[in-house]
């Protein structure tokens, strides 16, 4: 049954080749009908590969399939093979998983896009291509599959091309990947070089003869590298704006799976980062940083999907700490759980959209729980996820990191300081998460109000203009919105997602004594290098309740704001907040000015000596095609002349060579 | 016994089943001469094409026999030292078998469609396939010659069977005459050879050489002076520069799945002499020859490269295309080591399936004024399979990774390296890089969506009937192109255990 391991990436492979060849003739739904038939089959056969691997002893459950040897060059040896141990089947799962749901998903919600069997090309490619990187047995197989979901990703945020912002948000997203490939890049060199191999298996066996140093570097490099992809400070500013892209890649790609990538990464490569304490402490600390960054970020967003942009953000900063921790069960538990929750929110968000006719600011919503139920009810599972309340997902996953944060045994107390910080934003991240159900599902309906004129352009007028009341023109836009409930291909996958999100927790539940099923699951991976709780049930039970009522305080608080309406909210969103710091706006002046400065010569440089050099040659080329092209003149003299004269040549190079 | 000329001449014991591949094509050919000239009108029109099919199967079927054979009970010499029976022949036996059934399955709508007799081409096909498996398994130059006769005579032949077309009378006749100087060339080689050695047969001249060694022998310049017009003669067939003239213009002129047969086949059996030659029964004086193949190859790369660029017509640009890829073989070939070889019966291998494909594709459409590159614009756009699989070919042929030819010239380059040639490796490297535009300009014409309708005959453009058979051949080169770039090593192995050894 392992051998099958081969089917998961297959299967989405073949997939997308059908579609390619074919997709446009099968059209609507008929290829999306298929790409969800062979992503559901790879899950299918994941779950098979998982179950025979549950069938073999604990300390056995690993298993490597070397399909050929990929590029042997040199003492360079690469191999397409997959490496299965329970951290790749736990990933391939609930990636499968999560996309299959979203291919049905996408049915209805990609119903009537004229590229619509293009998005479905696309998706399987991606699916593959995240396979390919959580099951690879070497990093540049992984790398492989890192680079295709990036471009997947480029390609899926700026879907719809023709709107200036996605074309923009799409190649912001390429460029800021590209920091983080370098990072990837250079650790892949670095472990070649010291290590002199690439596979995982033997990074695990050679990783105790690093150097500290080495290890260090190796260990940030990979932090860069899962920086950029999973968004962390200071490379997060592409997702929020890869909301550009249709919601299902918002849920699928930026939220549940690729943007997980980096911690994976880390994950994979704990046997290098065990070698580095400091480096472990920067990961916990970016990631923390990242998180309440986010998150007080996330309080001032109108867009419903820059909310839940920002919250992703903010829950990789968690899975961040958690690996910085030496938990790197509970990272990937929080990794499940906030796939679960998450793309339920995102799929609920889209279902939200859809029927508010694409508007997306949350000022024009409200009571929609009223005319969307299913939408409504699954929504709020989702946010009592997030939010922390128990029993649902995200407060397991979320305890057990702020655990692994309180004894981290980081010099002056950092751990207390990265869990205090961590419980402020969980409050934060319950009271953001009220914020937008209140806004969209309670209330009053604010459906057909009139909309401030837009700004024109932001990036050009100066905002002092804007400081008097808004204007408020309608704008033609939007005609009188009737919401209404989704079809079944979109509410069944929320359903599912929902039952997840709110059942998610079993996984790795502390109650029952001896659960804990994907610790005891994941521990082989991580024999060595992971943390192990230490502290008493006592300490456990109290640091649970800080944080449930910390969850509360938050949800209250937006209660009192957002529902009852007691405190004036927009008091409380500055537009500081709502800019996010304006890291993009400083980004944006930097790369405006020194920084295009210095782009500007290089594209220079490039045009002048490079293409020149290029130009050059390719006109030279051609050049000496068209002075060669007498010779073949199609007088078959001629041609014997050339043979004549070849042999002639031939024979007195042969001849001299043997007399001398 | 039989006495000749006052000698005892024994007629030697022969190996039938080691001929068979000979025998099946020579039989088939003769069943199709016969039966179409007894019947007349009333032979059905499928009878051919089904035999030649069934041939080149039944070749290919032996050749994995024999293959199985060999690895039993080892090489072995047949027919008292004129051919050999190894994995180097049978290699080339399973090539020329693959090209004669895409050949066979490309050619079945285009004969009808040009209104060509069937019988003649199937069998002159069969015929010519005959004499290139005779080149490939030959250890005695005579022996060579009359293969390399057999199938050039073919070749002459099928390139002017659609005789209603001038190109074509022009193109055949081009070919003939040229054909008959290069071969008078090697005819005098094979002199030249056996004034030296006193033998035609391979293993002599091996002997002779090792003698040379310990300075027995002197005078090794008649010697060399057989060497060098022998080479002229493959050369020739292989189109390496300046032998090269003829290519572009037979290529052209030719029906597209004749063009694809001389790419593929009969330039593999060009090469296969050249390597037993040179490789095997001369291998000793490498250092004489080595320097000469590589600045042979050199310059077939540049000109093949350079003169591919400036084409308008797509014929005429694989042709050119295809005098360059002669200059990569010719850089395993340089290398002389086993490694090189195989590098040379890899890439020969896999740039055949490409070669074969790529004039499959081609000779899906024909117009009165040839195969103008703008005429295949929206290729893809109409029949999008098809389109696909061209691209394929076409990054095959410019080295794109996940493709059989990257493998090909990633090994021929490294064969290269390996000998410290450095400077051979290099430059082929750069014209690699260079040649790469003459695929994606295709690329980008057949992608490209197109102008609606050519202004002049009105005529919609590119939208190909396939017929199953050519589309099937068509999948199938796709399918080895796309699965040996993927997954190389079964046929780097079965290149490594093909390469030649000489049996005495």
């Amino acid at each position: 049954m392992l051998d099958l391991i081969w089917l998961v990436p297959a299967l989405p492979l073949a997939g997308f080749l059908i579609l390619v060849a074919a997709g446009a003739r099968l059209g609507e739904p008929r290829a999306g009908w298929v790409a969800t038939a062979f992503t559901s089959a790879s899950f299918v056969v994941t779950a098979l590969v998982w179950i025979s691997l549950l069938g073999r002893d604990a300390e056995n459950r690993v298993f490597e399939k070397v399909l050929f040897d990929w590029l042997p060059a040199g003492n360079l040896r690469v191999e397409a093979g997959f490496l299965v141990d329970p951290l790749a089947i736990t990933m391939a799962l609930f990636v499968t998983f999560v996309s299959s749901l979203i291919h049905l998903y996408s049915v209805g919600y990609m119903h009537g896009d004229p590229k619509f069997s293009k998005f479905f090309v696309y998706l399987n490619l991606f699916v593959f291509s995240m396979l390919m990187l959580v099951l690879g047995n070497n990093l540049v197989l992984t790398f492989l599959g890192w680079e295709g979901v990036g471009a997947c990703s480029y390609l899926l945020i700026s879907f719809w091309h023709t709107r200036e912002s996605a074309a923009r948000a799409g190649k912001k997203a390429f460029i800021t990947n590209r920091v983080g490939d370098w990072g990837f890049m250079l650790a892949t060199f670095l472990i070649f070089t010291t290590l002199g191999t690439v596979t995982y298996t033997d990074i695990g066996a050679l990783a105790p003869n690093l150097a500290g140093g080495t290890a260090t570097a190796v260990s940030l490099l990979l932090l860069v590298a899962a920086a950029g992809k999973s968004a962390q400070l200071p490379l997060y500013v592409w997702l929020p704006d890869a909301m550009e892209g249709p919601t299902p890649v918002s849920a699928l790609i930026h939220a549940a799976t690729m943007v997980t990538a980096g911690v994976y990464l880390l994950s994979r490569m704990s046997p290098v980062l065990v070698h580095s304490d400091v480096s472990l402490r920067i990961i916990a600390v970016v990631g923390t940083a990242t998180a309440l960054f986010a998150a007080l970020a996330a309080t001032a967003q109108h867009d419903i999907k820059k909310v839940l942009a920002y919250s992703t953000v903010s829950q990789l900063g968690y899975m961040f700490l958690a690996v910085g921790s030496g938990a790197y069960v509970a990272a990937l538990f929080h990794m499940i759980t906030h796939a679960f929750f998450k793309a339920l929110l995102f799929l609920g968000a889209g279902s939200v959209i859809h029927a508010m006719n694409d508007e997306q600011d949350m000022r024009y919503m409200g009571a929609l729980r009223k005319v969307m139920p299913i939408t409504g009810a699954t929504f709020i599972v989702g946010w009592l996820a997030i939010a922390g309340v128990p029993p649902f997902a995200g407060f397991w996953s979320k305890d057990d990191i702020l655990l692994a944060a309180w004894e981290m045994d980081g010099g002056g107390g950092l751990g207390k300081v990265l869990w205090a910080v961590g419980l402020f934003t969980a409050l934060l991240t319950a009271y953001y998460m009220s914020r937008q159900v209140f806004m969209v599902f309670y209330g009053e309906a604010h459906w057909n109000e009139a909309r401030p004129a837009p700004a024109t352009d932001n990036d050009e007028v100066d905002l002092a203009e804007f400081e008097g009341p808004p204007e408020t023109v309608t704008v033609e836009a939007h005609s009188e919105v009737h919401p209404h409930e989704s079809p079944w291909t979109m509410w069944v996958p929320l359903v599912v997602l929902a039952t997840g999100a709110a059942l998610g927790g079993l996984l790795n539940l502390p109650v029952i004594g001896d659960w804990l099923f994907l610790e005891r699951f994941l521990e082989p991976v991580f024999a060595g290098t992971m943390h192990h709780i230490t502290a008493g049930t006592g300490t456990k039970l109290l640091l649970a309740a800080i944080a449930t009522t910390g969850a509360l305080i938050g949800i209250w608080f937006a209660a009192q704001v957002w529902l009852w309406r007691r405190v004036d909210g927009r008091k409380l969103e500055p537009r500081l907040l709502e800019d996010a710091f304006e890291v993009d706006a400083a980004y944006a002046r930097f790369f405006g000015g020194p920084g295009r400065a210095t782009a500007q010569l290089a594209a220079d440089t490039d045009r002048v000596v490079v293409d020149g050099a290029v130009n050059g040659v390719a006109q030279g080329t051609r050049r000496l095609g068209f002075l060669l092209q007498p010779a073949q003149s199609g007088l078959v003299r001629q041609y014997a002349i050339g043979i004549a004269v070849g042999a002639l040549g031939l024979a007195t190079w042969l001849l001299i060579g043997a007399v001398a | 016994m039989i006495p000749v000329l006052g000698q005892v001449f024994t007629a030697p014991s022969i190996d039938w089943w080691a001929l068979a591949p000979q025998l099946i094509l020579l039989g088939a050919a003769l069943l199709i001469l016969v039966v179409s000239a007894l019947l007349a009108e009333r032979c059905p029109a499928w009878f051919s094409g089904v035999v030649a099919l069934v041939a080149g199967a039944g070749v290919f079927v032996s050749g994995f026999y024999l293959w199985y054979d060999i690895r039993d009970s080892g090489p072995r010499s047949i027919v008292s030292g004129a051919l050999s029976l190894d994995g180097f022949a049978v290699l080339f036996t399973l090539l020329v078998a693959v090209a004669v059934v895409m050949t066979v399955l490309v050619a079945d709508a285009y004969l009808e469609r040009e209104h060509m007799d069937s019988p003649e081409f199937h069998a002159l096909l069969l015929l010519a396939a005959t004499g290139a498996i005779v080149m490939a398994s030959a250890s005695d130059l005579i022996v060579l010659f009359l293969g390399l006769e057999s199938l050039s005579i073919g070749l002459y032949v099928m390139a002017a069977m659609q005789f209603r077309r001038e190109e074509a009378q022009e193109a055949a006749m081009k070919y003939f005459i040229l054909g008959a100087f290069s071969s008078a060339f090697f005819l005098y080689g094979i002199a030249m050879v056996y004034g030296s050695t006193g033998s035609t047969g391979l293993a002599h001249a091996r002997d002779y050489l090792n003698r040379l060694d310990t300075a027995i022998v002197d005078q090794p310049w008649m010697l060399m002076l057989g060497f060098a017009l022998l080479l002229v003669g493959l050369a020739f067939k292989v189109a390496a520069v300046p032998f090269h003239f003829w290519a572009p213009d037979v290529y052209q002129g030719s029906p597209a799945p004749v063009s694809g047969f001389m790419a593929s086949a009969a330039k593999a059996a060009g090469f296969a002499a050249m390597l037993r030659i040179f490789f095997v029964a001369f291998g000793q004086s490498r250092t004489d020859w080595s320097p000469v193949l590589g600045v042979l190859a050199v310059v077939t790369l540049v000109v093949g490269v350079v003169m591919a660029i400036i084409q308008t017509d797509l014929k005429r640009m694989i042709a050119f295309s295809s005098i360059a890829h002669a200059g990569y073989i010719l850089v395993g070939v340089q290398a002389g080591t086993s490694e090189g070889t195989a590098a040379a019966l890899f890439y020969l291998f896999s740039y055949s399936l490409m070669v074969l494909g790529t004039f499959a594709v081609i000779s899906l459409v024909q117009w009165q004024d040839g195969q103008p590159l703008d005429r295949f614009e929206g290729l893809a756009d109409r029949r999008p399979l098809i389109g696909f699989a061209l691209t394929v070919f076409l990054l095959g042929q410019a080295g794109v990774p996940l493709t059989s030819g990257f493998i090909a010239k990633f090994l021929v380059i490294k064969a290269a390296v390996d000998e410290r040639t450095w400077w051979l490796a290099i430059a082929a490297m750069v014209i690699s890089a260079a040649g790469a535009y003459i695929y994606l300009r295709v690329i980008f014409a057949i992608w490209r969506r197109p102008g609606a309708v050519d202004e002049e005959g009105g005529e919609p453009v590119a939208a190909p009937v396939v017929p199953p058979a050519s589309g099937f051949a068509i999948l199938g080169a796709m399918a080895f192109t796309l699965v040996v770039g993927f997954v190389p090593q079964f046929l780097i192995e079965f290149a490594r255990d093909a390469v030649p050894v000489l049996l005495g």
